[in-house]
């Protein structure tokens, strides 16, 4: 009964974005960001994929293929923080692989992996254009610079007590 | 208009705001009322003031004074010692002739003289979300001179006398590219402001559209009037959310002024702007890729010719320009085309955007004239190599780029000579880096970076980037034998023939200018199974 509930209402939602977007082919990357920021565990479910392709009138397929093409987008449950850890050369450069080894000390984790309590996914991530605070990384849609193992405990833990 | 006796500006960048510069301009705020100096002081947000990694930056006029790693906590010094008792905050100056010399400062006398700023004239000087403060600036001038005294033709002779070439990397000549749309009759055509930047250490269309955004609008403008396009979408990487908010706000100021919409200044020309975003991809930064992802679609390259120019978006002519060969339309229709071509070499007129970045004592965005040299950039404007160490090389135009050694430190960084020496200038990223670097590391890096985003449309740079990726892990964990270097080279060369588009092409650059550079290098890591500079795990993999 709750679980009926709870889908009519994402229904609804998910409803809503559709109809902010002409039902043309070129809305399909907004509409699938949306989506995605719509669900807590930021990924794309099938019923949205079948949603999309009813809407835009393309086949299930097509709408698959363009999902897996992004890197920003994802098919499966990711944690409810996306860390993109910036793999470029200069981060490369400044010590980044140093930090990401701690990174994933601290999460317990390897890259592309979500942690047990479903907080933190850890990706690697080409170029994110701020270099001038090499080495850097995303968490969501927040960018974090001159990273040091030690300043990335301090990021970690705080968003461990933003999601208690 | 109120007169203030002193300005204080709040540089407003990604790495500030990070840093807390909302806080700051806060406090500052408040303490300026609490002072009762309201009415005397102003305090205006604007983009990057040019300094970065050195947290909140201030600049504060007249005296011109820039204060970095400013605290909230600083705040009431700064008030009361600067605005107040005109005292400057020593312990918080931006100091030392190097360190001015290091990055892109407005309007200082040493400056003007080294420097000339024609993309960036507007950054860290307005207010980047205000468009009175560009109209202010001489913004849209341009426009009202375009659509009242000159026709399409002439705007295309100009820009075309003017020398200027694409800033994106390729360096195709703008004006040619918009006389071949141009000339194409059709009812609809497109005009597409690439700003995916994604090519590893690159973030000069950042700074311009966080600092000048309606330099960007108003150089579309004249790129749609020019070619007689109605309609423009700006393609930007999904990952520069300051730099969506602050386009987007311009765009609905550009509106409210009746300088984007439906005649615009009361003439027949019309023109609608949209931002589209991308979702991570760096294959579409090539313009045809950039169109199918634009179009909802994979961003796969297409098969080229038809070229955009010709048949583009939704198959109509589409010109993408770049957004720093954009932001320099609006002051070659104003000063002039010759006035551009003083600027610079003969060959490739104007300025250049270049990132500093690596071992280097200041890292930023300079603006200077084409054909500076290596030495030049890496010495006076980055401050000379961090920690007293040696030079190595250098990486020229990002992961597509060249490594430069240290007999290249005096070739001029422009796209004709670097061309002469198969290198190239790529985006204008310099990655600069000290002894303590191992090559076959980097190499490892930048080819990781291939494999991963390589789109898989065509097979040499499918199964290229992937087997490329292996040989020099092999070289990297002691695994190596004589003839890597030379397989790898070949395979390359393949990529760089077979391959559908310049990414495939493209990685044959870095390689091979590793391997020309650094040969000794490499051999010792597979001869001897030694990495000189003791990054490299041997044994590992």
């Amino acid at each position: 009964m709750v679980q009926n509930l709870a889908n009519s209402k994402l229904k609804e939602r998910r409803e809503k974005i559709l109809r902010r977007y002409p039902p043309k082919r070129d809305s399909l990357l907004y509409i699938l960001h949306d989506l995605q920021d719509l669900n807590p565990q930021n990924y794309l479910t099938s019923e949205d994929v079948k949603a999309v392709s009813e809407y835009l009138g393309i086949s299930v397929g097509e709408v698959e293929s363009v999902i897996s093409f992004y890197s920003m987008f994802s098919r499966k449950p990711r944690g409810r923080y996306v860390i993109r850890f910036c793999s470029s050369p200069t981060c490369h450069l400044l010590e980044g692989p140093r930090v990401l080894e701690e990174l994933k000390k601290l999460l317990g984790i390897e890259v592309g992996q979500t942690t047990g309590d479903g907080l933190f996914t850890l990706e690697m991530t080409s170029c994110l254009g701020a270099c001038g605070v090499a080495p850097a990384m995303m968490i969501n849609d927040e960018i974090y610079g001159n990273l040091t193992p030690f300043k990335v405990k301090e990021i970690i833990e705080s968003y461990r007590k933003k999601g208690k | 208009m109120r007169l203030y006796r002193s300005h204080v500006l709040v540089g407003m960048d990604t790495f500030t705001l990070l840093a807390g510069a909302r806080k700051v301009k806060e406090h500052l705020i408040r303490q300026i009322e609490k002072r009762g100096l309201s009415d005397e002081i102003k305090v205006l947000e604007t983009g990057s003031l040019g300094i970065t990694n050195r947290g909140v930056v201030l600049l504060i006029y007249p005296e011109g004074c820039y204060y970095v790693n400013v605290k909230p906590e600083d705040v009431p010094e700064i008030v009361e010692e600067h605005l107040l008792k005109g005292r400057t905050v020593q312990r918080l100056l931006f100091k030392g002739e190097l360190e001015r010399k290091a990055v892109a400062l407005p309007e200082s006398p040493l400056d003007v003289r080294r420097q000339s700023r024609v993309v960036l004239q507007n950054c860290g000087v307005i207010d980047p979300e205000n468009i009175d403060e560009y109209i202010g600036r001489g913004g849209y001038e341009a426009l009202e001179r375009a659509l009242f005294q000159m026709k399409p033709q002439e705007v295309i002779e100009q820009v075309k006398r003017s020398g200027l070439v694409g800033r994106g990397g390729a360096g195709f000549p703008t004006g040619l590219k918009w006389e071949i749309s141009a000339k194409v009759a059709s009812e609809e055509k497109y005009i597409i402001c690439n700003a995916d930047e994604g090519e590893p250490g690159t973030f000069k269309d950042r700074v311009i559209m966080e600092g000048d955004p309606h330099r960007v609008i108003e150089g579309m403008l004249l790129a749609g009037y020019a070619v007689g396009a109605n309609k423009g979408f700006i393609y930007i990487r999904g990952e520069y959310a300051l730099s969506i908010q602050r386009m987007e706000k311009a765009i609905k100021q550009a509106y409210e002024y009746n300088l984007l919409g439906s005649n615009i200044l009361e003439t027949n020309f019309s023109f609608d702007l949209e931002m589209r975003k991308g979702a991570g991809a760096y294959v579409c930064g090539e313009e045809t890729a950039l169109i199918e992802s634009l179009e909802g679609k994979r961003g796969e390259p297409r098969n080229k010719p038809p070229y955009p120019g010709t048949c583009g978006l939704w198959g109509k002519p589409t010109v993408v320009n770049n957004v720093e060969t954009l932001a320099n339309i609006p002051s070659i229709i104003v000063k002039g085309a010759d006035w551009f071509r003083s600027l610079g070499t003969k060959e490739t007129p104007g300025t250049k955007l270049y990132t500093i970045l690596g071992h280097v004592v200041n890292q930023g965005v300079i603006e200077v004239e084409t054909g500076i040299t290596l030495r030049k950039i890496i010495f006076d404007y980055g401050g000379g190599m961090k920690n007293g160490r040696e030079f190595k090389a250098a990486l020229v135009g990002g992961a597509a780029g060249c490594f430069l050694g240290k007999d290249m430190l005096d070739v001029k960084m422009d796209y004709t000579t670097l061309k002469s020496y198969k290198a190239v200038l790529g985006s204008g990223a310099v990655l600069v880096m000290d002894t303590s670097t191992c090559i076959v590391d980097m190499l490892r890096c930048i080819l990781d970076f291939f494999k991963r985003e390589s789109c898989g449309k065509c097979v040499p740079c499918r199964m290229g980037t992937d087997r490329l990726y292996r040989l020099i892990v092999d070289i990297s964990s002691g695994k190596g034998t004589k003839d890597h270097p030379k397989l790898m080279l070949e395979l390359a060369q393949m990529m760089n023939k077979a391959s559908f588009c310049p990414l495939g092409q493209s990685v044959l650059l870095p390689l091979s200018s590793a391997f020309k550079y650094f040969e000794d290098e490499v051999m010792e890591h597979i001869l001897d199974k030694r990495c000189p500079a003791g990054v490299c795990k041997m044994g590992e993999k």
